[in-house]
């Protein structure tokens, strides 16, 4: 199989991610659209360690998933905390910070 | 040179005084004139005791000096706070002491219904330290800080009821009219330091004879712009008749008999300059010239008896510094004229005090009339002063101005006779005005406001009235006896006796000439003044219309000077308004707009955020990608 395939499937994820991210308004949405452009990195890193012979993509990539995991934790507990106080998740909501 | 140690005691004395009446404060109102007049005694008393020393003596020793403290220390320059009294220094010191003391006196009931008498008591000792400093410096720049000194007590004592705008207005006038002079006096004194490294008398003296002449004229020009201000000479003398503002005595005191007079002095004092300096010394003889005409004429309209007075003071001023423009010669009349002025002057000033004190203060002379009758000693004494002014003998006047026209005239051709004509016509003119004021006042009918009630003063005042009368009567032929004055002067002046060789006209003729014109002056005031309206008639000639607005000398100060420089401030004010805080402004008007042009991209919606965020790597991919290709 062509390794240049993981490549363009690396790609393909993390923009289907990063449009997700931009024209979604659900917080939990956008939250797993941002999952997948982290875990479309992993995919890429696990294929340039392929490429290169060596582990460095792949222990790159147990920490993106370890920060990713913190990053879960965090989150949804802002969303939570925000749903809870707004009774929405929308994140277009939430744009206080602008005044 | 004798060193003394005495010096320093004719001005700490008075000036101890004057900061002690000053911090005291109203526990001092009980006893505070009585100090302040012992203190001015005992600087007559310490001024005389010096005289009779320096009689004592013997040529150079005669001047004696005194080290008070070193001043200034800076490299090879040094100026020491040093007191010099010499022949010319202490003729001002009897004559500050002397007639301050007798007109402390006077202040003493003419000033005793006032609330602030204690505070005007200390202004004059203040006074009187800040003059004695003034003739006593050994230094320009010791007369620089007594000629500052002098400045301020009169700016304080013009304006002593400033609680009337217009009287704290006169005293401003004063002082700005003082201060364009003290810009002349600082520049004499810079361009003398930088001419010759020094600034004391002796060392410029020293100095002077091998300085350029360019030199020499800017530093008499510069002295000659000072003694203006301060002496109220052309083209500065529009303030001395606005600082009749002050009580009586201080323009008894101050603006008739001494500190006007400074400049007089200031000349005098350098006329190792104004000797090697035909230019300056020309310049000097045009501003006495044109001043003793220019006072005389506005005293011939002026119905304020104080403002008469203060106009024909310019112009008996105006014939000190004409004969200090003579050169060699002059100096010595020029300060005989000098102190018969100082008495006659001050005199009559008192007499114009003592009849406004009997009049309510009253200060119009076609409100007066007939007061001779009941003022007899007032009358007497002013008389006095009116005879010596005028130049009769054998009254002081005679021997000092007849002395300064004989002079004039002996200046040799045109220069001699447009200046002895013009001193032959300012006695003419002022024999009219002072004859005007004599007829005015004391003579003719009753012209009084209802509630006047002239009275004769009482004797604290009258007595020193009398006491300068008879310095009126006797100064003149005791100066000049034997020529004692100018014997006495000549070490300082460097007068010798080779310049009297020529004489245009024989002293008898002059006299005669004199007397003819002050003749013709009386003889038109008489005959002019038989009757008097109360009011000052409307229908007048131009002349008069002039005189009466001082020859328009405030018009054209606020013409030329004042509204110019109003322009002028106005316009550097709208230059920093608009170019200078404009430039500042702009940048910040740039970085604001900009910045809230800017903002509208900070919109808070997190989307829009990850959108830049996206754009923002894409084009940094992109760019990437374009340099590598």
């Amino acid at each position: 199989m062509e390794i240049s395939n993981y490549i363009y499937l690396s790609a393909l994820l993390f923009t289907i991610g990063a449009i997700g991210v931009v024209v979604r308004r659900n917080a939990i949405v956008v939250f797993m659209c941002v999952e997948l452009m982290l875990n479309a990195t992993n995919l890429a890193f696990v294929t340039f360690s392929r490429v290169h012979g060596n582990l460095d993509g792949q222990v790159a990539s147990f920490f993106t998933m370890v920060v990713a995991a913190c990053e879960v934790v965090v989150g949804l507990a802002i969303i939570v905390t925000i749903y809870r106080s707004r009774r929405s998740a929308s994140v277009d909501d939430a744009s206080l910070l602008k005044r | 040179m004798t060193t003394s140690t005495n010096l320093v005691y004719l001005i700490a004395l008075p000036l101890f005084s004057a900061g002690l009446l000053l911090l005291l404060g109203r526990i001092a109102d009980k006893w505070g004139h009585i100090l302040a007049t012992l203190v001015s005694a005992s600087v007559f008393a310490i001024g005389l005791i010096e005289f009779f020393a320096m009689q004592g003596r013997e040529g150079e020793a005669r001047a004696a000096t005194q080290k008070i403290f070193e001043w200034i220390s800076v490299g090879s320059f040094q100026a020491d706070a040093s007191l010099l009294l010499d022949q010319l220094s202490i003729c001002f010191v009897l004559l500050i002491s002397g007639v301050g003391t007798l007109i402390h006196i006077y202040s003493i009931a003419y000033m005793s219904h006032d609330h602030d008498r204690r505070r005007f008591f200390a202004y004059l000792n203040l006074f009187i330290a800040a003059m004695l400093l003034l003739v006593l410096g050994d230094s320009y720049l010791n007369l620089y800080v007594g000629w500052e000194g002098v400045g301020l007590a009169s700016y304080l004592l013009i304006g002593f009821w400033n609680q009337k705008p217009a009287y704290a207005t006169a005293a401003k006038k004063a002082f700005v009219a003082n201060r364009v002079g003290d810009v002349g006096l600082s520049l004499a004194i810079m361009i003398a330091f930088t001419q010759f490294g020094t600034v004391t008398f002796a060392g410029v003296k020293e100095s002077a004879s091998g300085a350029s002449a360019g030199a020499l004229t800017a530093i008499g020009a510069m002295l000659l712009l000072a003694a203006a201000g301060k002496s109220a000479q052309f083209p500065l003398q529009s303030w001395l008749g606005d600082a009749m503002a002050g009580p009586t005595p201080v323009s008894a005191l101050i603006h008739a008999a001494t500190m006007v007079t400074a400049g007089v002095y200031l000349i005098t004092r350098s006329n190792f300059i104004f000797d090697a300096s035909p230019t300056a010394q020309l310049m000097v003889v045009c501003v006495g010239a044109i001043t003793l005409l220019f006072g005389a004429l506005i005293g011939t309209a002026k119905d304020d008896i104080k403002k008469a007075l203060a106009a024909s003071t310019m112009s008996q001023i105006g014939y000190m510094i004409l004969a200090t423009g003579l050169g060699p010669v002059g100096y010595a009349f020029a300060i005989m004229h000098l102190l018969t002025h100082g008495f006659f002057k001050a005199g009559m000033f008192l007499g114009a005090g003592s009849v406004m004190h009997g009049m309510n203060d009253e200060v119009n002379m076609r409100r007066y009339g007939a007061i001779g009758k009941v003022m007899p000693i007032t009358a007497a004494t002013f008389g006095l002063g009116y005879l010596a002014i005028l130049g009769v003998p054998p009254f002081a006047g005679f021997y000092s101005k007849d002395k300064i026209i004989e002079t004039a005239f002996n200046a040799g051709g045109i220069e001699g006779i447009l200046l002895g004509g013009a001193t032959l016509l300012g006695a003419a003119i002022t024999a009219f005005y002072m004859t005007r004021v004599i007829v005015l006042t004391f003579t003719g009918t009753k012209r009084w406001d209802e509630n006047a009630h002239p009275h004769e003063s009482p004797f604290l005042m009258w007595a020193p009235m009398a006491v300068l009368a008879i310095g009126s009567v006797a100064s003149g032929f005791l100066l000049s006896s034997g020529s004692a004055l100018v014997n006495w002067l000549q070490p300082v002046v460097n007068e010798h006796h080779e310049h009297h060789a020529e004489e245009f006209l024989p002293p008898m003729v002059v006299s005669a000439m004199a007397l003819t014109f002050v003749a013709i002056g009386v003889a038109f005031a008489v005959l002019k003044y038989r009757t008097v309206a109360v009011v000052a008639p409307e229908s007048v000639s131009v002349f008069t219309k002039a005189a009466r607005k001082d020859l328009y000398q405030d018009s054209f100060n606020e013409a030329v000077f004042m509204r110019p420089g109003q322009k002028l401030t106005s316009a550097l004010l709208t230059t920093d308004n608009k170019v200078i805080d404009g430039l500042v402004g702009a940048v910040g008007w740039i970085i604001q707009t900009s910045a809230s042009s800017l903002r509208v991209i900070q919109n808070g919606y997190v989307r829009s955020y990850a959108l830049i965020m996206v754009l923002g790597v894409l084009a940094l991919v992109t760019a990437v990608w374009m340099v590598t290709l």
